[in-house]
């Protein structure tokens, strides 16, 4: 099955059918895996049981980022090859990925109090990630405002574009600024810095946390389809009602016209 | 075996309760949005509507 195959609602929701299942019996599989892991890794010298917070802060954190990405190349595809299903991914994708970015800031606080000594801090990576989690939030809205579907998808799409920028500042800002935020510990040159106790348990809460978000995903899509199908249905209710109203109308006044 | 979490238990506790709850807020409301979506278009069904296909309203593949 191609993309262009998938361009097919029908088709989409024909897939959402078969494969839903199984992405959810998959994530609960690996989620319970993550979790036992994450219970019984040890201790880190410095951070103590604290590192548990790691976690379920990095999947989420490595998630606000992915899933507008997934939104950046969706927005290409409503603005360059206008496939029928791209606003309807990039649509679907905004409330999860601001869930996770809220997640995200969250966790990272939590995290933050017992071993900064303080909740927040206007550093470069807090502010950007909380920059993003508010973008996430006025493409919710900008959505909402808008009636017609295909006009709305046309500027979230745009907006969603230009805060694609907001990406890399995320990723290279414990770089290019002093923070208080540590650098990268795993995707970095050279390999991880982490332990391989640490390390196995954040793959796999990363992996299954990545197979909930498709999940999730391929499940609001399929809500988003119905929704717009309820819409064009309404549309065409209201449009015969109109007509049969007009035309019992005119039937009328060529009677009134008649006997007068 | 029991877990021990240190003097930071409560942070660690809050940070796992939270995304669990969030994750079934999602699972939620998306379910929610599913159940509400298919009864409309039942509903729709119901009155005689049917698609420029002509399929039915509720008719998925």
């Amino acid at each position: 099955m191609t993309l262009i195959d998938l361009a097919n609602p029908t088709r989409f929701l024909a897939l959402t059918a078969r494969v839903l299942p199984w992405l959810a019996a998959a994530t609960v599989v690996l989620l319970a895996i993550g979790l036992y892991q994450s219970a019984v890794a040890p201790d880190d010298y410095q951070q103590g049981a604290t590192v548990k917070i790691m976690f379920i802060h990095v999947p989420n954190a490595w998630l606000s980022m992915f899933v507008w990405g997934v939104m950046s190349i969706a927005s290409l595809g409503t603005l360059v090859w206008r496939h029928p299903l791209a606003d309807v991914a990039a649509k679907a994708a905004a409330p999860i990925g601001a869930a996770f970015t809220f997640l995200a800031l969250l966790t990272g606080s939590l995290w933050g109090r017992p071993m900064w000594g303080t909740y927040w801090e206007w550093d470069a990576r807090l502010t950007s990630v909380l920059i993003l989690f508010l973008m996430y939030l006025g493409l919710m809205a900008l959505w909402r405002a808008v009636d017609d579907p295909s006009r709305a998808a046309r500027a979230a799409a745009v907006l969603t574009l230009v805060g694609a920028i907001n990406l890399p500042i995320i990723k290279f800002s414990v770089d290019w600024w002093n923070t208080l935020h540590q650098p990268a510990s795993v995707m970095r040159m050279g390999g991880s810095a982490l332990d391989k106790s640490f390390l196995i348990p954040l793959l796999v809460m990363a992996i299954a946390f990545t197979l909930l978000f498709v999940t999730l995903h391929l499940a609001a899509m399929r809500n988003e389809i119905l929704r717009r199908r309820v819409r064009s249905l309404q549309m065409m209710q209201a449009s015969r009602v109109a007509f049969s109203d007009t035309g019992s109308r005119q039937g009328n006044a060529s009677k009134e016209a008649g006997a007068a | 075996m029991m877990m021990s979490l240190g003097p930071y238990a409560s942070f660690i506790v809050t940070s796992y309760a939270a995304a669990a709850l969030v994750v079934v807020i999602l699972i939620g409301w998306i379910a929610l949005d599913y159940r509400s979506q298919t009864e409309r278009l039942r509903e729709l069904d119901r009155s005689g509507v049917t698609r420029r296909s002509g399929r039915s309203a509720t008719d998925t593949p």
